[in-house]
Protein backbone atom coordinates (compact mmCIF):
# COMPACT_ATOMS: atom_id res chain seq x y z
CA UNK A 1 0.00 0.00 0.00
CA UNK A 2 1.44 3.35 -1.06
CA UNK A 3 0.32 6.35 0.99
CA UNK A 4 0.10 9.58 -1.08
CA UNK A 5 2.42 12.36 0.05
CA UNK A 6 -0.39 14.88 0.54
CA UNK A 7 -2.10 12.62 3.11
CA UNK A 8 1.16 12.39 5.09
CA UNK A 9 1.57 16.19 4.96
CA UNK A 10 -2.05 16.74 6.07
CA UNK A 11 -1.59 14.45 9.10
CA UNK A 12 1.66 16.25 10.01
CA UNK A 13 -0.14 19.62 9.69
CA UNK A 14 -2.87 18.56 12.13
CA UNK A 15 -0.28 17.17 14.58
CA UNK A 16 1.81 20.36 14.49
CA UNK A 17 -1.28 22.60 14.86
CA UNK A 18 -2.37 20.72 17.98
CA UNK A 19 1.21 20.74 19.31
CA UNK A 20 1.52 24.50 18.78
CA UNK A 21 -1.45 25.25 21.05
CA UNK A 22 -0.74 22.64 23.75
CA UNK A 23 3.02 22.99 24.34
CA UNK A 24 3.65 24.70 27.72
CA UNK A 25 6.33 27.13 26.48
CA UNK A 26 5.68 30.13 24.22
CA UNK A 27 9.04 29.98 22.39
CA UNK A 28 8.45 26.32 21.49
CA UNK A 29 4.97 27.31 20.37
CA UNK A 30 6.40 29.95 18.01
CA UNK A 31 8.93 27.51 16.53
CA UNK A 32 6.27 24.79 16.04
CA UNK A 33 4.11 27.42 14.31
CA UNK A 34 7.01 28.06 11.93
CA UNK A 35 7.25 24.33 11.20
CA UNK A 36 3.47 24.31 10.62
CA UNK A 37 3.84 27.11 8.05
CA UNK A 38 6.61 25.24 6.21
CA UNK A 39 4.43 22.10 6.09
CA UNK A 40 1.62 24.22 4.61
CA UNK A 41 4.15 25.54 2.05
CA UNK A 42 4.92 21.92 1.07
CA UNK A 43 1.18 21.24 0.74
CA UNK A 44 0.67 24.23 -1.56
CA UNK A 45 3.54 22.99 -3.76
CA UNK A 46 1.98 19.51 -3.97
CA UNK A 47 -1.39 21.05 -4.85
CA UNK A 48 0.12 23.16 -7.67
CA UNK A 49 -0.27 26.58 -6.02
CA UNK A 50 3.39 27.58 -6.38
CA UNK A 51 2.82 31.33 -5.95
CA UNK A 52 1.00 30.74 -2.67
CA UNK A 53 3.86 28.43 -1.63
CA UNK A 54 6.48 31.17 -2.23
CA UNK A 55 4.49 33.68 -0.22
CA UNK A 56 3.82 31.22 2.59
CA UNK A 57 7.52 30.31 2.86
CA UNK A 58 8.79 33.89 2.97
CA UNK A 59 6.01 35.83 4.67
CA UNK A 60 4.09 33.14 6.57
CA UNK A 61 6.96 31.03 7.87
CA UNK A 62 9.81 33.55 7.88
CA UNK A 63 8.42 36.92 8.92
CA UNK A 64 5.70 35.71 11.29
CA UNK A 65 8.14 33.46 13.18
CA UNK A 66 10.50 36.44 13.59
CA UNK A 67 7.55 38.55 14.84
CA UNK A 68 6.55 35.89 17.38
CA UNK A 69 10.11 35.36 18.65
CA UNK A 70 10.65 39.14 18.95
CA UNK A 71 7.37 39.60 20.85
CA UNK A 72 8.19 36.71 23.22
CA UNK A 73 11.70 38.12 23.71
CA UNK A 74 10.18 41.42 24.86
CA UNK A 75 7.59 39.78 27.13
CA UNK A 76 7.78 36.43 28.95
CA UNK A 77 8.09 32.79 27.93
CA UNK A 78 6.09 31.31 30.75
CA UNK A 79 2.47 30.27 30.30
CA UNK A 80 -0.04 28.36 32.36
CA UNK A 81 -1.62 26.43 29.50
CA UNK B 1 -13.69 0.03 7.20
CA UNK B 2 -11.88 0.09 3.87
CA UNK B 3 -14.78 2.03 2.34
CA UNK B 4 -14.80 4.52 5.19
CA UNK B 5 -11.05 5.12 4.87
CA UNK B 6 -11.32 5.77 1.14
CA UNK B 7 -14.30 8.06 1.79
CA UNK B 8 -12.22 10.12 4.21
CA UNK B 9 -9.13 10.09 1.98
CA UNK B 10 -11.12 11.31 -1.04
CA UNK B 11 -11.94 14.61 0.70
CA UNK B 12 -8.88 14.73 2.99
CA UNK B 13 -8.25 18.43 2.37
CA UNK B 14 -11.72 19.40 3.54
CA UNK B 15 -11.54 17.18 6.64
CA UNK B 16 -8.22 18.82 7.51
CA UNK B 17 -9.80 22.24 6.92
CA UNK B 18 -12.61 21.50 9.39
CA UNK B 19 -10.21 20.10 12.03
CA UNK B 20 -7.82 23.06 11.75
CA UNK B 21 -10.73 25.52 11.92
CA UNK B 22 -11.95 23.91 15.14
CA UNK B 23 -8.43 23.76 16.63
CA UNK B 24 -7.97 27.49 15.96
CA UNK B 25 -11.42 28.38 17.35
CA UNK B 26 -10.77 26.28 20.46
CA UNK B 27 -7.42 28.02 21.06
CA UNK B 28 -8.98 31.47 20.60
CA UNK B 29 -11.81 30.77 23.07
CA UNK B 30 -10.35 28.47 25.73
CA UNK B 31 -6.65 29.38 26.05
CA UNK B 32 -5.71 31.76 28.83
CA UNK B 33 -2.48 33.17 27.39
CA UNK B 34 -2.71 36.02 24.87
CA UNK B 35 0.07 34.68 22.60
CA UNK B 36 -1.67 31.27 22.53
CA UNK B 37 -4.85 33.03 21.41
CA UNK B 38 -2.91 34.75 18.62
CA UNK B 39 -1.41 31.38 17.55
CA UNK B 40 -4.98 30.05 17.38
CA UNK B 41 -5.93 33.00 15.16
CA UNK B 42 -3.06 32.21 12.76
CA UNK B 43 -4.18 28.55 12.56
CA UNK B 44 -7.75 29.71 11.86
CA UNK B 45 -6.61 31.96 9.00
CA UNK B 46 -4.46 29.26 7.38
CA UNK B 47 -7.38 26.81 7.60
CA UNK B 48 -9.49 29.20 5.50
CA UNK B 49 -6.60 29.56 3.01
CA UNK B 50 -6.47 25.74 2.80
CA UNK B 51 -10.21 25.67 2.01
CA UNK B 52 -9.88 28.18 -0.84
CA UNK B 53 -6.82 26.52 -2.42
CA UNK B 54 -8.58 23.13 -2.21
CA UNK B 55 -11.55 24.60 -4.12
CA UNK B 56 -9.30 25.53 -7.03
CA UNK B 57 -7.53 22.16 -7.15
CA UNK B 58 -8.08 19.81 -10.09
CA UNK B 59 -7.14 16.12 -10.18
CA UNK B 60 -4.47 15.71 -12.87
CA UNK B 61 -4.27 19.42 -13.64
CA UNK B 62 -0.95 21.20 -14.14
CA UNK B 63 0.25 24.44 -12.55
CA UNK B 64 -1.39 27.55 -14.05
CA UNK B 65 1.55 28.75 -16.19
CA UNK B 66 1.11 28.84 -19.97
CA UNK B 67 4.16 27.64 -21.89
CA UNK B 68 5.92 30.35 -23.92
CA UNK B 69 5.60 28.44 -27.18
CA UNK B 70 1.89 27.83 -26.68
CA UNK B 71 1.23 31.46 -25.78
CA UNK B 72 3.05 32.77 -28.83
CA UNK B 73 1.23 30.65 -31.39
CA UNK B 74 -1.84 30.14 -29.27
CA UNK B 75 -4.36 31.58 -31.64
CA UNK B 76 -3.07 29.79 -34.73
CA UNK B 77 -1.65 26.36 -33.84
CA UNK B 78 -2.82 24.80 -30.59
CA UNK B 79 -5.61 26.34 -28.54
CA UNK B 80 -4.97 26.60 -24.80
CA UNK B 81 -7.29 24.28 -22.94
CA UNK B 82 -8.33 25.86 -19.65
CA UNK B 83 -9.51 22.47 -18.37
CA UNK B 84 -5.88 21.27 -18.12
CA UNK B 85 -4.85 23.98 -15.67
CA UNK B 86 -5.55 24.35 -11.94
CA UNK B 87 -7.83 27.34 -11.31
CA UNK B 88 -5.50 30.25 -10.37
CA UNK B 89 -8.19 32.67 -9.14
CA UNK B 90 -8.38 31.32 -5.52
CA UNK B 91 -4.55 31.35 -5.39
CA UNK B 92 -4.43 35.05 -6.20
CA UNK B 93 -7.08 35.83 -3.59
CA UNK B 94 -5.18 33.82 -0.98
CA UNK B 95 -1.89 35.63 -1.70
CA UNK B 96 -3.60 38.76 -0.38
CA UNK B 97 -5.01 36.81 2.57
CA UNK B 98 -1.56 35.58 3.64
CA UNK B 99 -0.11 39.10 3.62
CA UNK B 100 -3.14 40.47 5.50
CA UNK B 101 -2.76 37.62 8.01
CA UNK B 102 0.85 38.58 8.76
CA UNK B 103 -0.16 42.24 9.18
CA UNK B 104 -2.91 41.16 11.62
CA UNK B 105 -0.38 39.03 13.50
CA UNK B 106 2.00 41.98 13.84
CA UNK B 107 -0.73 44.30 15.17
CA UNK B 108 -1.99 41.64 17.61
CA UNK B 109 1.51 40.90 18.95
CA UNK B 110 2.29 44.61 19.38
CA UNK B 111 -0.98 45.05 21.34
CA UNK B 112 -0.02 42.05 23.50
CA UNK B 113 3.38 43.67 24.16
CA UNK B 114 1.73 46.93 25.24
CA UNK B 115 -0.61 44.99 27.54
CA UNK B 116 2.41 43.23 29.04
CA UNK B 117 4.15 46.56 29.68
CA UNK B 118 1.03 47.93 31.35
CA UNK B 119 -0.04 44.95 33.46
CA UNK B 120 3.13 42.81 33.69
CA UNK B 121 1.43 39.63 32.50
CA UNK B 122 0.15 37.88 29.40
CA UNK B 123 -2.37 35.70 31.25
CA UNK B 124 -5.96 36.82 30.80
CA UNK B 125 -7.11 36.01 34.35
CA UNK B 126 -4.22 37.96 35.93
CA UNK B 127 -4.98 40.97 33.70
CA UNK B 128 -8.65 40.79 34.68
CA UNK B 129 -7.66 40.59 38.36
CA UNK B 130 -5.55 43.76 38.03
CA UNK B 131 -8.32 45.54 36.13
CA UNK B 132 -10.77 44.71 38.91
CA UNK B 133 -8.47 46.12 41.59
CA UNK B 134 -8.05 49.53 39.93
Amino acid sequence: MIIPIDLIILVLIIVSAIAAITVPDLLSSAVILGAYSFLLCLLWTVMGAVDVAFTEATVGAGVSTVFCVAAIFHTSRRTKD
Amino acid sequence: MEQMLSFIAAKANYWTYVILLMVGLYAMIVKNNLVKKIVGMVIFQTAIILFYVSMGYKQGGTIPIVMHDEAHHGATSAAIKAIDYINPLPHVLMLTAIVVGVATLGVALSLAMKIYQEYGSLEEDEINEKLRNI
